[in-house]
Formats: structure tokens, sequence, C-alpha cells
């Protein structure tokens, strides 16, 4: 670790998460790669501090699953309780805005309610802070500015600088969470804060109801004749349109490969 | 030529008489105006329709004749033919004067429009050509360099294509900056993103924001509806592809893959655009660094991008191992190649492996059987390395080069060391 690393601020939004097949609350999964993602910067910057921060309802149920991510290793969480179908950006803009650390943390969707992904990007352009999503890891955190690595698809990183304060979110990319130890989480303690909620109008008109299956795209054949039809149904391998090179030594040949492989910009620079 | 068809009762004499000495000349002109092969049917003298069956039909490959009764005669060139009158068949639509625009951003990953854009731009054109009295136009947002040379099939009737290096790589910030130039400028009615991870769902959801709309995500469905304020209704999934939430579309929408059929019957204009206004360049807080070399070998062989195949034409799997190492690729094999123990099971491809998605698939020593080939359906270029020049993966191909697998590789291998080491030199 290099000397001039200090700690960093950490807050991690969290949110109640639903169980994809029972339906039960229980810890996001997005948000506990989160608050792993953020353990582990803690870990990596001594003296950093990582808080955990949730707007909504208080009950019996949300209280479980919130206690999951306490089980990670934390002693408290600051709950700003509203009520039902209220907006939760509002109160955790003025929250963070009123002590705002440097990084702040969240899962890219939420797994109840409308889970558009949008909070980040709501609070970001209410804070004015640079948004980075897809995060696959914090690597340094040196003079206000934090290298992060943003995972793309295939398997690919890339390497940002983003100047801090900044929101990241995560994905599936990120870090696998730890298990949540069920002692500390029935020891640790919630800081309930009872904020002004304003509901959320717009949801309460759109009619939600469970996901139907998407139809199957059908292959539509679009011929003139039976025989097109006949040939479009039992084509194994449309023939005619590559090229074929014959009777090439191999260096002609590994150069049209070449010159194909450079086209399409697969070979490491 | 005149609508009316002029008779010449000589020529057609002549055409009718096999041993007249002009009759294979005649022939000839009869044939190239009636397109390529001799008549095989005309109008007789007394207004009968004559046919030649003799003249119907064509020599196949083997010199046997073949009749086709469907019409579409083929064999010979006349294939190359049919083609061509397939692909003219799309009907050229040009919009002058559009009564609104619809703005798609395509994600155009790998330089070309993906199948989730296209889909996306089907689902422009329903919103656009709603009313026939006043269709809209589609205008396509496109940033950076490009490899796409179909906008128009796609649907496209205007273009504007932002090349600036500013755009490149991960910078939502000045994209952001561009699309509000846009708004301001052009002001679109509807706004349509695809809501594919770190494209169109980050810089769409950017754009919401930026323009004060709520937008919905994840739209899946749209039907129209007169009591919305934009006349439409959309169906979204949320919490987590639990939930369909029906609402009014708004302004900005992101779609998911498949919302809609692809346009496949009109050739768009694709007009190319500019705007007046200078874009102001964006304050960026974020910097691109570029992509990190990931170790290949770790990508899971169904994401890979680039892979590198062997089956049982590989011989040299020393040779094989190091060229995907040298060319950077993940490794994959055919059921062949796994069975006889050269590659481990979870390496192959194919309808009992893995389907693979891979931008480029280099088949070395594959034979192509079906079983294969369905595993690399969604391959976007597939390179074919057999000795086989008739075998099934060479029908797939985009490029195929027969010979032997061990000395093209080594040839490519020795072609790319020698470019990076001139890289080095340069540099
Ligand atoms: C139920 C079932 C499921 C199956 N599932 C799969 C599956 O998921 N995936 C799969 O791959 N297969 C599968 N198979 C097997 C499949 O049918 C084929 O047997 C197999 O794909 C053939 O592998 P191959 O192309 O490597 O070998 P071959 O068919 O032997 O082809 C070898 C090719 O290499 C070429 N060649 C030979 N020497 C050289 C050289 N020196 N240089 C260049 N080229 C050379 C030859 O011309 C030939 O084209 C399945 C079969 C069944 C019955």
């Amino acid at each position: 670790m290099r000397p001039e690393q200090q700690g960093v601020e950490v807050a991690v939004l969290v949110s109640v998460g639903r169980h994809p097949i029972t339906g039960r609350a229980r810890r996001a999964d997005q948000d506990a790669r989160g608050l792993e993602l953020a353990l582990g910067l803690g870990h990596q910057l001594p003296g950093s501090r990582v808080s955990l921060l949730h707007a909504g309802v208080l009950d019996e149920a949300s209280e479980a699953s919130l206690r999951g991510y306490l089980g990670m290793g934390l002693e408290t969480l600051t709950l700003l309780e509203q009520t039902e179908g209220a907006d939760a950006i509002p109160a955790l803009a003025e929250h963070l805005a009123a002590a705002p650390p440097q990084l702040v943390i969240t899962g890219a969707r939420a797994e109840r309610g409308e889970g558009s992904g949008l909070l980040p990007y709501a609070l970001a352009e209410r804070l004015g802070w640079p948004l980075v999503s897809g995060l696959a890891a914090v690597e340094t955190v040196e003079n206000g500015v934090a290298t992060l690595l943003q995972a793309l698809p295939r398997g690919q990183r890339r390497r940002l600088k983003v100047r801090l304060p900044a929101i990241l979110t995560v994905d599936a990319a990120a870090p696998a969470p730890r298990q949540s130890a069920f002692g500390p989480a029935r020891r640790a303690e919630l800081e309930v804060t009872p904020v002004a909620a304003e509901p959320d109008r717009e949801l309460a008109q759109w009619r939600l109801a469970p996901a139907r299956k998407r139809p199957k795209r059908l292959k539509i054949v679009k011929a003139a004749s039976a025989r097109d039809r006949f040939k479009a149904a039992a084509a194994k391998a449309e023939g005619g349109s590559g090229q074929v090179l014959e009777g090439v030594s191999a260096e002609q040949g590994a150069e049209a490969i070449y010159k194909l492989l450079k086209e399409e910009g697969v070979l490491p620079r | 030529m005149s609508e009316n068809r002029r008779r010449d009762p000589r020529r057609e004499w002549i055409a009718r008489n096999r041993l007249h000495p002009e009759h294979a000349s005649v022939l000839a002109a009869l044939g190239e105006i009636g397109g390529g092969a001799a008549a095989s049917e005309w109008l007789g003298p007394n207004g009968v329709i004559r046919r030649n069956p003799r003249a119907i039909g064509f020599i196949g490959p083997n010199g046997v004749k073949r009749i086709d009764r469907s019409g579409a005669q083929q064999g010979g060139q006349a294939a190359g033919g049919t083609r061509q009158a397939a692909q003219d068949s799309r009907r050229q639509v040009t919009i002058e004067a559009p009564a609104f625009l619809v703005a798609v951003v395509p994600d155009l990953s790998g330089g070309r429009l993906s199948g989730h854009d296209k889909d996306l731009l089907g689902l422009a054109r329903r919103l656009a050509d709603a009313d026939p009295e006043r269709p809209g136009a589609v205008l396509a947002v496109v940033f950076g360099e490009h490899k796409e040379d179909s906008f128009g099939e796609a649907g496209i009737d205007r273009l504007l294509h932002l090349a600036d290096d500013a755009y490149a790589g991960f910078a939502p910030e000045a994209r952001l900056a561009a699309l509000a130039a846009v708004e301001r400028e052009l002001a679109p009615r509807h706004w349509l993103l695809p809501d594919s991870p770190l494209g169109g769902a980050d810089l769409g959801r950017r754009l919401a924001l930026r323009l004060g709309e709520r937008p919905a995500t994840g739209v899946w469905q749209l039907e129209p509806d007169v009591g919305s304020p934009l006349g439409w209704r959309c169906t979204a999934r949320g919490a987590a592809e639990s939930l369909d939430i029906q609402r009014p579309l708004p302004r900005v929408a992101l779609a998911l893959a498949e919302c809609a059929e692809p346009v496949d019957e009109t050739r768009h204009a694709a007009v190319p655009l500019s705007l007046a206004e200078a874009i102001p360049s964006a304050l960026s807080r974020i910097e691109d660094l570029g992509q990190v070399a990931v170790d290949p070998a770790g990508v899971a062989l169904a994401e890979a991008e680039f892979i590198v195949s062997g089956g049982n034409g590989v011989k040299d799997w020393d040779g094989f191992h190091y060229a995907a190492r040298v060319l950077g690729a993940t490794e994959g094999a055919s059921r062949v190649a796994v069975d006889d123990g050269f590659m481990a099971r979870h390496r192959q491809v194919g309808a009992t492996g893995t389907w693979v998605t891979a931008r480029v698939y280099l088949a070395v020593g594959i034979s192509g059987a079906i079983q294969h080939l369905q595993g690399i359906q969604s391959c976007d270029k597939v390179v074919a390395i057999n000795l086989d020049p008739g075998c099934d993966m060479i029908k797939r191909a985009d490029l195929a080069v027969i010979g032997d697998s061990a000395a093209i590789l080594a040839a490519l291998v020795a072609k790319v060391e020698q470019q990076r080491g001139g890289q080095r030199d340069a540099a």
C-alpha cells in the first residue's frame, strides 16, 4: 500500500431485495455486492469509513432484510423512515448533500417497485456528481481521484479515472458478497430518522402486474413461392456470401485472415 | 421501348425453323430481349401462346437437365440474378418533410448496428409511420467511427454522425452534451435508446434526467392509446424482471431487445444531417484510460468476443495453444477434439456444449457438423481453415482458407508477431 493513500468516506445505498423464486424480502444481490466492494476498499485503504443508508418503510420484513447487510460486518445503518410508496430520491439527496461522502455506491437496479435503475442517475443529476456504471473494482483513491475498473460485456474491463465525489453503481460483475452473520446482524443498530415523504403519484397511476412471459419471436419467412419457403425452412448453411481462398500459400491465407481480424479489431494492441 | 409489342413475323418464323441458316442468330437476338435464355413461350401468329418445352429448364451441375416449376428459374448464372432481385424488392421510402422526428441512439457495438439496434429502429418506424398522412422521420445519432453501410435498410431517414474523438470510449458527458444540443435544435418528439448495459442503458438514463423526463425503462411492448399524451402506451419490465408496468409512453424510452420486428420491407434514405450550432464541449470529470488486457483464457466461452476453435483437423496442439495466446483469443473446440482428450469438456462449442456469441469465430480444422454449427449461430464473422473445400463450415464462413491448419496458423502467428515487433521498433 502506498503511503499517500488515506481513507475515504464511502456511503453504500441499500434496498430491500426480493428473492426471485419465493418473492420473500432479502438483502438485494447487487446492493450486497456494492457493500462487499466498499468493505474491500476499507480493507485496502486503512482509515476508510463505510456507512449504510436506506430510505423506506420500517417493518418486520424490511428490518430483517436490512439486517442482512449489517451481518456483513457493520455496526449501524442509517434508515430514513418514509411511508409506503414515497419517493426515496429527495430524501437520499438531501441526506447525502448535508454530509457528503467521497464515494456513493449503489446497485444498478432495485429488485422491487419500478426497478428502473434511475435512482443513482437522479442523485448524480441532483448533486452534480459524476457517475460511473457497471463497476468491477476500485483500484486506487489518491488526491481526490479514484481509478476504477469498469466491467464491459464479454468479460472485458476498462480503466477509468473519476474525480471525487462520485456515484458508482455495481451489477453482477462486482465481487460476490460475503455471507451475512446472524448474531452480529441481530446486535447491530438501526438509526432511524423519520423524514418528510412525498408520495410518488405517477407510479401510483400505472398498472402493475406480474410479468407475463414474453412471446418468442417467430422466424418469419417472406417468400413468394413454396419452393423458397421450403428452402428457407430446410436451409442448413447459406453459402455463397463468403470468400473462399483456394490454392493459396499459407502466407497469403494468413494475410487474409490477419486483415479480417485487424478490421474487426479483435487483435490485442 | 414503347408499350406495344412489335411483332416481326419473319423472325418468329426463323426462330421456329431449326433448319434455317439464321436460326441461331435470331434465337440469340430474341433471347437477349427475353432475358438470357432461349424463349420458351411466345405469342404465336394467331394470337395463341406457343411453348417450346425444350427451352425450359437449365443444365444442372452434373450435366443433367433440371426443370424448376416454381417460376424462379435458378442454376448457372441465373442464381446471381435472383439474389440481386431479392435485395431490390425493398420499397424505397423518402420522407421529405417529416411531421416530427423520432430520435434513436443506437449502440453500434463493434461499429455495426446490433440486433438490438435494429429491433429498436423497427420500433422507431412504428412510431414514425403510425399516421400515413403525417409521417415522422427516424433520426439516428451515431457516435464515433463505424463500419455500417446499411443504415437505410435498417429504417433510418436522417443520420447525424458525430465522429469527434471526444465521443470515443466511455464518454457519457460529451455524448450527453451532444444529445442535449440535438434536443435544442431538432426537438424530436420521441427519444429511443436500447436498454443495454453500458450502452443505451447508461446514456438513456442520463439523457432523460437532463431533459427532466421520467423515462420508461425495459420497454418491450407498445400499443396505440388515445388517452396518453403522446398517443402510445407501453409495457415495461420492472423489479428485476418480475413485474410488468403499463404506463403512457414518455418522451424518452429505453427498450429491450426484440421490442419490435426489424425493418425488412423498405429502404430509407439515411440522409446525412449536421447541427447548425457547435456542440459545447462538456467538462469531463471521467477520464477513459482504455481497455485493460484481460486473460482471454479466463473469459467464459459463452461471452468471449474472439474464439479460436480447434477440431479434428488440428494435429499440432501446442502450435494451436500458442496461436490462441498470441492472437489473444479464447479457446474453443469441437466435440471430436474434446472426446479425443485434447481439450477440456467446458471448451466444447455446439449443441451439447456452449452456444457462443463471439464476434469473430476462427474454426480450425472443423468440418461444420450441424451440432457444431448450431452453437455458432449468433457469431458475426466466421473464419474457417480447412483442407476440404466442400465442407459445411466453408459454406457458413465469411472467409475460408483452404490449406493445412498447422502451416496457416504458424504463418498467422508469424505475421502478428512481426507486426507487433515492428510497432515496438517504431515506438
Ligand atoms: C447428439 C450429438 C451431439 C453433438 N454435439 C456436438 C457439439 O455440441 N459440438 C460439436 O462440435 N460436435 C457435436 N457433435 C459431433 C458432430 O456431429 C461432429 O462429429 C463433430 O462436430 C465433428 O468435429 P470436427 O469437425 O472437429 O471433426 P471432423 O468432422 O473429423 O472434421 C475435421 C475437419 O478438419 C479438416 N482437416 C483435417 N486435417 C486438416 C489439416 N491438417 N488442416 C486443416 N484442416 C484439416 C477436415 O477436412 C475436416 O473438415 C454431436 C454429435 C451428436 C450425435
